[in-house]
């Protein structure tokens, strides 16, 4: 491929319009004889419904319905999960509680009037007796034989028991010159928290029986047919359309509640209803991030060579399944050997209900956790070893660079763990800090350096691992006036694709990058799609542009090469013109453009027009990888942790676009940075939520984070055509563990082992008060 | 995040206001920047029927010198003090706590007035007037009164302004000769607001011992407070670092402490010790550069 657009700095074609305020976002939208929804939410973690009165709400001005749990039943279906695992439950997860409510949060009554502020108040009107119900939290007692249930029903509060293994474990078990390692650590649970919450518009028409629904969601095309089945609607009949999403993280690749009650109440009422989540409610009722248990278990040689890894993961579930609820775990243990060559492993999660809101995929979705798990065990072993953390990576990496088969069942498509590492070690001046650390250390003060070599599976993926497949449409149509649009499957929602697809488009074609318009999220505008999450948008969505590209090239040169009388292989697409290699012959790419529409003369078996689709199924997932080191100091009086530096190298596979790629590591680096440092969701022991605010709940702020250090190595895959991996998490993925090592290691002088995450500074206080003993907690 | 509907007024004098106060009683609140209000407001923790925005009344909004002692307008943003020059010259203590609060849209929008009649345990505002002795400057139906800083924080979001009271001014004395201050604080990591802020204000004698040392704490207890047993210790001893911090591991005697997600009670105790040396020891080392 030549490169013109591939591969260079160019500034979004998006930004403009979101940095001057001229994006249009579900809550922009206003129709004529618009409702607005609110609900009115359990105020328990688990109760019984006694009765509703829902008197008061009905009689205010300009209410026109209340729905409650009970009206529902029969006409708007479940909530969806699509996650497949063998011996998996799953309870009835109904829009509005009927009978039991088994969350805080969890939505009770809809309330529609003509207002949003007269939903809102007559929401609170709703009198809901309820009969408290003992709460389950602690996912450790829920597993305990005779404890509370989540759903009554139920045997127990186990989700799913998921087990993989390999390897000869009776030999790891008889080898005396191993040495164990165990741990626990704590994965916390974390609010998604994306800056615009989430929101809906359903409008039904009565004379068309139709059903358009813009959402602020990741999966538009998903959600349409979801919706249709809830609704019971003829589903050619419905229609999805996303406009600027503020953000998702995961939090809107989802189907929800709410959503279903918006599209019910515009039916019944025949006119279109609007539902916007307030922060409170998203802190609530949007799903959460990770919340894992993981006990580990490192059989390690005297070397520092790992030979067997054990694992139990108590990973919970919240009261119900979202969308893909119990698959993310399934992730952290298909990645839990990370970017090492270990032979044996054992892990068994156990998915776990507990009365709590859902958990689902928050950036990095289970890989996060276990990229953590497997950073934090390497530094285990150097610490009982006493190695150099750095030592032990590179005794752990495996030799081969290409379709590495893992223990896990995974093989990795491309790999050079060294080189990042190397340039990461280079960029910090990793000897220079230690040997600052050693001078710091003879004057009581604390520096930590943190090393994690993270690897992670994205682009997904091949179908025969997704729920609901892993391909992805492409379309490109040259206008009759040359003019090109491009149509995905994806839902873009600040990662930028409408210049890397433009940029793809351009360079494949020989046109200007302005002449490229991208549109995406219209279910009727894009033929079918998936969407965007797992870092899949530019490796598969991408993908299956570039070869609809390949296909409009194909049936331009026919028409070019009967033009000029060359063979069509012999065409090159450059500078809008369709010409030889040597130049010497060459058409401009515009009246090939109306060779094509006016058809006048036709090459043998060509039918007129250009417009192509592609989609892309790949044939393996891609494995992106890098090498993060994190500087710390701490106030060794009050235990404050200060982030010095950071530093960055990141491979995720070929490059198309540098001020892309540094974007979204900047972003992931903050959430999982944020995540060691801050944030936390916790609730108390009755299931109050005690950080439902961002007065409570600790965001980072652009202002916590010193400038990163970023580079890159490239090493591509041969899963795509363009050899791009993905690098929509990998920040947040490969940031924690960095950071939580470089704590651990600055505290290594105190024999601390280890200190849970986030790391508050009281904690911290307390380990070097020596007070605190293991974990810190 | 929406609240109950109420009646907006707006007077535009201090006179209206009082007059309204009176009128709604109870039932209304007064809207200074509305930055504590309005969130209280949006969680439903507060309802008020009448919402009384004094936010146009341009009688509230200065900061000058007079007869020797700096006054401060009730409704003066938190920005306007952190970028008087007067202020940088006559009180930098008060520009310096500015700086520690929110963020920009905060600054621009939060009052003096509203922080310190708000009475957040976590507010930076009162270590601060505590420090310097401010003076509060009161209206109400039968006329004005001062209340000294030391009065005015009564309990957990409580002050001895009476409800058909405006706060309507700040009085505080310019820093005298051979004296230093200083405000840190620990931020807390969501909020911002203060774990632990301590403000000091601290004159040497000729002799170069300490003459006088005000230490305001807030974010530790239910209401701030000085540090009265700090205080004491430090009276006419030199400086020393041993001398700060000796006294300064009293900072927070006998104070029932706060405890919360972040940091619990004895760790916030142990932070105003920490918080109070560090900012005792940066206003003795101004104190003798003047
Ligand atoms: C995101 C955020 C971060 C913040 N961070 C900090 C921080 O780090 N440190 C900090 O100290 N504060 C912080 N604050 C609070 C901020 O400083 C508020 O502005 C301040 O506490 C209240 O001032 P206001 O003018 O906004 O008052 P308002 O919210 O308008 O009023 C507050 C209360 O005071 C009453 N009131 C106001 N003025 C008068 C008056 N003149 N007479 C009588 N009663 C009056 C009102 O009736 C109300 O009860 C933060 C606020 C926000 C939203």
């Amino acid at each position: 491929m030549a490169t013109k657009y591939l591969g260079e700095r160019i500034k979004r074609k998006e930004d403009p319009r979101l940095i001057q305020g001229r994006g249009h976002y579900v809550d922009d939208l206003k129709l004529g004889g618009m409702a607005h929804l609110a609900f009115a939410r359990s105020p328990h973690a688990h109760a019984r419904i006694k009765s509703i009165d829902a008197g008061a709400a009905v009689a205010t001005p300009g209410v026109l319905a209340v729905y409650t749990g009970e009206e529902l039943k029969g006409q708007v279906g479940f909530v969806p999960c699509a996650a497949g695992l063998e011996g998996l439950k799953i309870p009835d997860h109904p829009c509005l509680a009927t009978g039991t409510v088994h969350y805080l949060g969890e939505p009770v009554a809809a309330v529609v009037a003509t207002s949003r502020y007269g939903a809102r108040d007559a929401a609170e009107k709703i009198e809901v007796d309820y009969e408290p119900l003992p709460a389950v939290l602690d996912m450790e007692k829920a597993l305990v034989k005779g404890s509370p249930r989540v759903h009554e029903h139920l045997t127990d509060n186990t989700a799913f028991v998921a087990k993989l293994e390999a390897g000869d474990w009776n030999a790891v078990r008889q080898d005396a010159s191993l040495k164990v390692i165990k741990q626990r650590l704590i994965n916390q649970r974390l609010a998604p928290a994306s800056m615009e919450t989430r929101g809906v518009v359903a409008s039904y028409s009565p004379g068309e029986d139709t059903l358009t629904v813009w959402s602020s969601t990741q999966i538009p095309h998903i959600l349409k047919t979801q919706l249709a089945i809830m609704s019971k609607l003829d589903e050619a009949r419905c229609r999805v359309i996303t406009p600027e999403v503020g953000g998702g993280f995961g939090s809107k690749l989802n189907v929800y509640g709410e959503e279903g009650v918006a599209c019910f109440a515009s039916r019944k009422l025949g006119r279109p209803v609007k539902w916007i989540e307030g922060r409170r409610e998203n802190m609530l009722a949007t799903i959460h991030g990770r919340d894992q248990i993981n006990d580990l278990e490192i059989y390690a040689k005297p070397d520092g060579k790992v030979a067997g890894f054990r694992c139990r993961i108590l990973a919970s579930m919240g009261a119900y399944h979202q969308l893909l609820t119990p698959a993310i775990p399934t992730l952290t243990a298909l990645m839990i050997l990370g970017a090492y060559d270990i032979k044996n492993v054992f892990v068994e999660t156990v998915g776990v209900f507990t009365n709590e809101m859902s958990t689902d995929a928050y950036r990095g979705a289970g890989r996060p956790e276990a990229t953590y798990i497997i950073e934090r065990a390497m530094d285990l072993v150097a610490f009982e070893l006493k190695m150099d953390p750095v030592e032990v990576r590179r005794k752990n990496f495996p030799s081969s660079g290409k379709d590495i088969s893992m223990a896990t069942g995974v093989v990795y498509d491309t790999a050079n763990y060294e080189k990042p590492l190397k340039k990461a070690l280079r960029l910090a001046g990793y000897n220079r800090l230690r040997k600052e650390q050693e001078r710091l250390r003879k004057k009581g003060k604390y520096l930590g350096i943190g090393v994690s070599t993270y690897v992670e599976i994205c682009a997904m993926g091949p179908s025969s691992r997704m729920p609901g497949g892993g391909w992805e449409s492409g379309t490109v149509r040259v206008e009759p006036t040359g003019k090109v649009t491009v149509l995905s499957g994806t839902s873009p929602h600040g990662q930028g694709e409408e210049t890397t697809f433009a940029q793809i488009v351009a360079e494949q074609l020989g046109v200007s990058f302005d002449d490229v318009t991208v549109y995406h999220g219209d279910t009727s505008v894009v033929p079918m799609g998936i969407g965007t999450f797992g870092s899949r948008t530019t490796a598969v969505g991408g993908s299956a542009i570039y070869y609809a590209s390949e296909r409009i090239k194909k049936k331009m040169a026919k028409f070019a090469a009967a033009r000029l009388g060359v063979k069509p292989g012999e065409l090159l697409f450059r500078d809008g013109k369709i010409e030889t290699s040597d130049g010497a012959k060459s058409v401009p790419f515009g009246s090939i453009v109306v060779d094509a529409y006016s058809a006048k003369t036709l090459p043998a078996g060509v039918e007129p027009g250009l417009f192509e689709q592609f989609v892309f199924e790949p044939p393996n997932y891609t494995y992106p990888f890098g090498a993060h080191i994190a500087v710390v100091e701490i106030d060794e009086e009050t235990g404050e942790v200060r982030l010095r530096d950071y530093f960055a190298v990141d491979d995720c596979g070929r490059i198309l676009n540098p001020l892309l790629v540094d974007g979204q590591i900047h972003g992931g680096l903050a959430q999982g940075i944020g995540q060691a440092l801050w944030e936390e969701h916790v609730y108390d022991e009755s299931g109050q939520l005690l950080t439902g605010t961002f007065m409570d709940y600790a965001l980072p702020k652009a202002g916590c984070f010193p400038w990163f250090h970023t580079a890159n190595t490239e090493t591509r895959t041969p899963v795509n055509p363009l050899g791009v991996k993905g690098v929509g998490e990998a920040g947040t993925i490969g940031s924690t563990p960095a950071v939580v090592n470089a704590v651990v290691d600055a505290l290594r002088p105190l024999g601390v082992r280890h200190v849970d995450m986030p790391l508050k500074p009281e904690k911290i206080w307390k380990l070097m008060k020596g007070n605190a003993g293991d974990g810190g907690r | 995040m929406i609240s109950e509907s109420f009646e907006y007024h707006v007077p535009k004098t201090i006179e209206e206001a009082l007059g309204m106060i009176g009128e709604f009683g109870d039932e209304s609140k007064v809207l200074a920047g509305g930055h504590s209000l309005l969130p209280m407001m949006k969680l439903r923790l507060a309802s008020p029927k009448h919402l009384i925005d004094i936010g146009r009344i341009g009688a509230l909004r200065y900061i000058r010198e007079s007869e020797g002692q700096l006054e401060l307008g009730a409704l003066t943003t938190h920005f306007e003090i952190e970028s008087s020059s007067l202020l940088k010259s006559k009180c930098p203590l008060l520009p310096e706590t500015a700086r520690e609060i929110g963020d920009v849209q905060v600054c621009n929008r939060g009052t003096l007035g509203g922080s310190l009649v708000h009475a957040d345990p976590a507010a930076d505002w009162p270590a601060a007037m505590l420090a310097v002795e401010a003076e509060m400057v009161a209206r109400g139906p039968h006329g004005e009164r001062k209340i000294r800083a030391r009065d005015f924080f009564v309990d957990l979001m409580a002050t001895a302004l009476q409800s058909d009271e405006l706060l309507t001014a700040i009085r505080v004395s310019p820093l005298p000769a051979r004296t230093g201050d200083a405000y840190l604080k620990l931020h807390h990591p969501a909020s911002g607001f203060a774990v632990v802020g301590v403000a000091v204000r601290l004159t040497l004698a000729e002799s170069g011992s300490i003459g006088e040392a005000r230490v305001g704490v807030t974010g530790v207890g239910a209401k701030p407070y000085r540090a009265e047993e700090t205080e004491r210790l430090l009276a006419g001893k030199s400086p020393t670092a041993k001398r700060l911090e000796e006294a300064a591991a009293h900072a927070a005697d006998g104070v029932d402490a706060n405890s919360d997600l972040y940091a619990s009670g004895d760790y916030r105790k142990h932070l105003a010790a920490v918080y109070a040396r560090r900012a005792i020891q940066r206003a003795a080392e101004r104190a003798a550069g003047r």
